[in-house]
């Protein structure tokens, strides 16, 4: 990418002329944004290429950014400031309609006929298939992610003709069609990586590793792994409405402090993903939305294969020393949403929910003092290195409590490399902190994950007839079957009761913006620079 | 002395450093390899499951024994390849080539700085002993030993940038209003010199200032403590006494004699000044959002990025070998009784 831009190409392309540019910093922040924003982030863009295995989270708002989907999802306000992504809501990006048939089983996309890629080729059903035919082959996260919506196999995509894009799928599903709007089911232009694709590799994950193919809002413009990435707007875009900003900058400081300073001076318009702490302190300074990430709990999971957490007394216990209040203001600084202090009896189906568990020592110790446990034992809570900001105090306020109870904690630190490893493939950590969200925002979703015995994010060993049962028989239900409903809050139920993850608190992503507005949130927990304008 | 000893000690040197490049290449596989941790977990990403975790690991060759995995990097070595970094998704060869110059270009900045301040600042503080000078060169080597390299750059961020607003953004190498010139050594300044573009060369020596002052900082004081302690040996010794006694003038024998065999003992300094500057680059790279290779090595340590690891390790041995060779042509420079003979 960097070498097919010349630098004189790239100063043409600046509105105002080369000749201007050096001086934009000296112009207030509403003029230099005014056709280019800088946003800083803490995390390194290492593939322009979603599909390819190794590539980091940051990377996926180049898939956001610079790729269509056949569908995309609706826009709301968002708890917190700014908006968010309406998961209830499917609106139409590649796709111009799309029906389903009686049965549930076949989907039929009719695409847009003036969307181009942006060498200029219609886009067609052709390059849906082989997108589709590559996301569900190439194997890793892609081909997980494709399967949650039951996609698995090439022969389920047929392109009937050049504008009509058939899904066949095995069984019906709700999860379907919104796992066509994150990020992975991306459509690439198929002739263009054909052209770079080898015989080792079919899918040319080399090829669109550095040049991505796509029909999308922005295109890359420039590219260097480590520094900077930088979006230039497709003029010819018709996913969706036109982009205000011509151009964005999206820089990398790995130093918060830096971030901090450069937002507060105005120089950057965006600073993605801030700490929370920051984030409390700049809300007087700058505008900061702090949005609770959907579908996602900081979890305090004791582990059923150490023995006294086998107890259902201990587990209570621990849900009621833990002191709440205290972890989400050190660990959180009071960003996102408290989830402790509910009703018992369970009412709806909102998912993450407040639980009826609330700080209380005397009951801790009932419940302490009737387990088999009562005098007590040894722990170790372990925590990763790479997630300290929150782990950290959070697990010294859990050890301060439980030692109040007769549990006494052990903090183990495990380095960001291992940590995956023993606490999700392993689940060998005896009592841990964990942080799972669900990309498709159903609560069967998030048990499927992290309440089912096996499953990846279930890193307590956790095994329960009764929830497998209803997690196999809601995951595909329509959310409107009245059958439904009953099943969710039974699941609650049974999750709360037995508590194989203490809930501590929804967390936050926080953003803070100087001089733009639009900010919408993404359960991708990315960037969508498309909604961006100069406020 | 002739040429051609000297070339033919340089090379004898230079042939010394292969069985010290092959046991850096074996320790490093050997070590990366020892990391806790399973990249193979790591890269097949978030939601992975056994079966994307195993076709990972085949995608990565790690499925394979070890013995074989070494075989297969090292015949890539020989080729002059150093393998792809997972974390990047480029070329670990490419990756240095672009970033070591980023982190040169940094450490050298600095190294001027810090010796420009701190060889005159150690000379006269052994010459003036007691007075303010000396003093002075106490608390800014005090300083610059406790301060630690990320508090001053935050510092120093704080009161040029965020309170003065005289330096510019602490955005890297470059404000992103420039473009980084056309590649040629890869350090900006000469880059944007060769192609005379005077205006990114002023940007990139804006962007360079805090950082390099930070590092120098540092570096600083190793440098003054051994100039004086060195003069103050040098000027206590019996030549510079006859010197004296024989009439010559102030000067010469301050710079003649007295600082010319003080520069040994500085120059070693500064070899291994230079080699734990290039340590402390990390997170100075860090506060700075500079693109250098401290933060790359870290980034991929974290992740078990073994080709980037082992990149990384060759690179600066590679390094430490020249930079061991250039003191030692140095040291015959500075003084004749050394030769390459003798060693």
């Amino acid at each position: 990418m960097t070498d097919a831009t010349s630098r004189r190409d790239f100063l043409k392309m600046s509105m105002a002329g080369a000749s201007v540019l050096p001086f934009l910093r000296s112009l207030p922040a509403s003029a230099a944004g005014s056709d280019t924003i800088v946003v800083v982030t803490g995390q390194t863009i290492n593939s322009l290429d979603l599909h390819r295995s190794g590539t980091s989270r940051a990377s996926y708002q180049v898939g956001v950014n610079c790729y269509d989907r056949l569908v995309s999802f609706g826009t709301k306000e968002a708890i917190g400031g700014g908006f968010s992504y309406d998961y209830t809501v499917i609106e139409p990006e590649l796709a111009d309609s799309w029906e389903e048939s009686e049965d549930g089983l076949t989907l039929t996309f009719k695409l847009k006929s003036n969307a181009k890629f942006w060498d200029g080729r219609k886009v067609t059903a052709e390059d849906v298939k082989w997108s589709f035919d590559r996301a569900v082959s190439v194997g890793g996260f892609p081909s997980v992610q494709m399967k949650a919506g039951g996609l698995v196999r090439p022969d389920q995509f047929i392109a009937q003709d050049e504008e009509t894009f058939i899904i066949k799928l095995d069984r019906a599903s709700k999860l379907t069609l919104p796992d066509l709007a994150v990020p992975v089911p991306y459509i690439m232009n198929s002739v263009e990586a054909k052209a770079n694709a080898t015989a080792e590799d079919p899918w040319a994950l080399e090829y669109l590793h550095k040049t991505p193919a796509g029909s999308g809002a922005y295109k890359v413009a420039r590219w260097q792994p480590g520094e900077q990435l930088v979006y230039e707007r497709n003029d010819d875009w018709v996913g969706g409405p036109m982009p205000a900003i011509k151009r964005v900058v999206i820089r990398e400081v790995p130093s918060p402090a830096t971030r901090r300073a450069l937002i507060e001076r105005g120089d950057v318009q965006m600073a993605f993903g801030i700490p929370d702490k920051d984030a409390a302190e700049l809300v007087d300074k700058v505008d900061v939305f702090s949005t609770p990430v959907e579908n996602c709990i900081h979890c305090l999971c004791p582990n059923f294969a150490f023995e006294p957490f086998q107890d259902p007394d201990v587990r209570k216990a621990i849900a009621y020393a833990v002191p709440y209040e205290d972890i989400f203001q050190a660990a959180a600084y009071g960003r996102g949403l408290p989830l402790y202090g509910g009703e018992t009896e369970i009412t709806d189906i909102a998912w993450p929910r407040k639980t009826q568990y609330y700080t209380d020592l005397d009951k801790a110790k009932e419940h302490m003092a009737k387990s088999a446990h009562a005098g007590g034992f040894d722990v170790t809570m372990s925590i990763s290195l790479d997630l300290a900001s929150w782990m950290e105090p959070t697990a010294l306020l859990v050890q301060e409590a439980l030692g109040k109870i007769g549990i006494n904690v052990t903090i183990d630190k495990i380095p960001g490399a291992n940590w995956r490893t023993a606490v999700l493939v392993e689940k060998r950590l005896d009592l841990h902190l964990e942080n799972f969200g669900g990309w498709l925002n159903t609560p069967d979703y998030y048990f499927f994950w992290a309440y089912k015995d096996g499953h990846l994010f279930n890193s307590s060993n956790y095994r329960n007839e009764e929830i497998e049962e209803l997690v196999d028989s809601s995951l595909h239900m329509p959310m409107d079957d009245p059958e439904y409903a009953p099943k969710i809050k039974r699941m609650f139920e049974i999750a709360l009761e037995e508590l194989p993850r203490i809930p501590l608190y929804q967390p936050a992503l926080n953003v803070a913006a100087n001089g733009v507005e639009g900010y919408e949130f993404w359960f991708h927990r990315q960037l969508d620079v498309r909604p961006v304008k100069v406020s | 002395m002739a040429s051609s000893p000297r070339l033919r000690a340089v090379l004898f040197r230079v042939l010394q450093a292969i069985p010290v490049v092959i046991g850096v290449v074996v320790i490093s596989f050997l070590l990366t390899r020892a990391l806790p941790g399973d990249p193979a977990v790591y890269f097949a990403g978030v939601a992975a499951d056994e079966a994307s975790i195993e076709q990972t690991r085949v995608a990565m060759g790690l499925d394979k024994p070890l013995i074989q995995q070494f075989f297969v990097y090292a015949g890539d070595l020989l080729r002059g390849d150093l393998g792809q970094s997972l974390s990047s998704g480029r070329p670990v060869a490419t990756d240095l080539a672009n970033r070591l110059p980023a982190s040169l270009e940094l450490t050298l900045s600095a190294f001027v700085i810090a010796i420009s301040i701190a060889v005159p600042l150690g000379v006269l503080a052994a010459t003036r002993p007691g007075t303010w000078v000396d003093h002075l060169c106490r608390l800014l080597v005090t300083a610059g030993v406790s301060l630690p390299t990320f508090f001053t750059g935050i510092v120093l961020i704080y009161v040029f940038y965020y309170h003065l607003g005289v330096a510019p953004s602490p955005l890297g190498r470059l404000d992103f209003i420039y473009l980084s010139p056309d590649h040629v050594t890869g350090f900006y300044l000469i880059d944007a010199a060769i192609a005379g573009d005077w205006e990114t060369w002023w940007g990139a020596a804006k962007q360079l200032m805090l950082p390099a002052v930070t590092l120098a900082l540092f570096t600083l004081a190793p440098i003054a403590r051994m100039t004086r302690a060195a003069m103050l040996s040098a000027l206590s010794s019996d030549f510079i006494r006859t010197a004296r006694a024989a009439g010559l003038s102030n000067g010469r024998v301050l710079y003649g004699y007295a600082f010319r065999n003080a520069l040994l003992p500085v120059v070693t300094t500064l070899g291994m000044v230079f080699s734990f500057a290039l340590g402390a680059n990390v997170l100075v790279e860090k506060v700075f959002a500079w693109p250098g290779i401290g933060s790359y090595a870290v980034e991929a340590l974290v992740v078990s990025d073994y080709a980037a690891v082992q990149g990384f390790v060759l690179a600066m041995a590679l390094l430490f070998v020249a930079l061991n060779l250039a003191i030692d042509l140095l040291y015959t420079v500075i003084d004749p009784r050394i030769g390459f003979e003798a060693q």
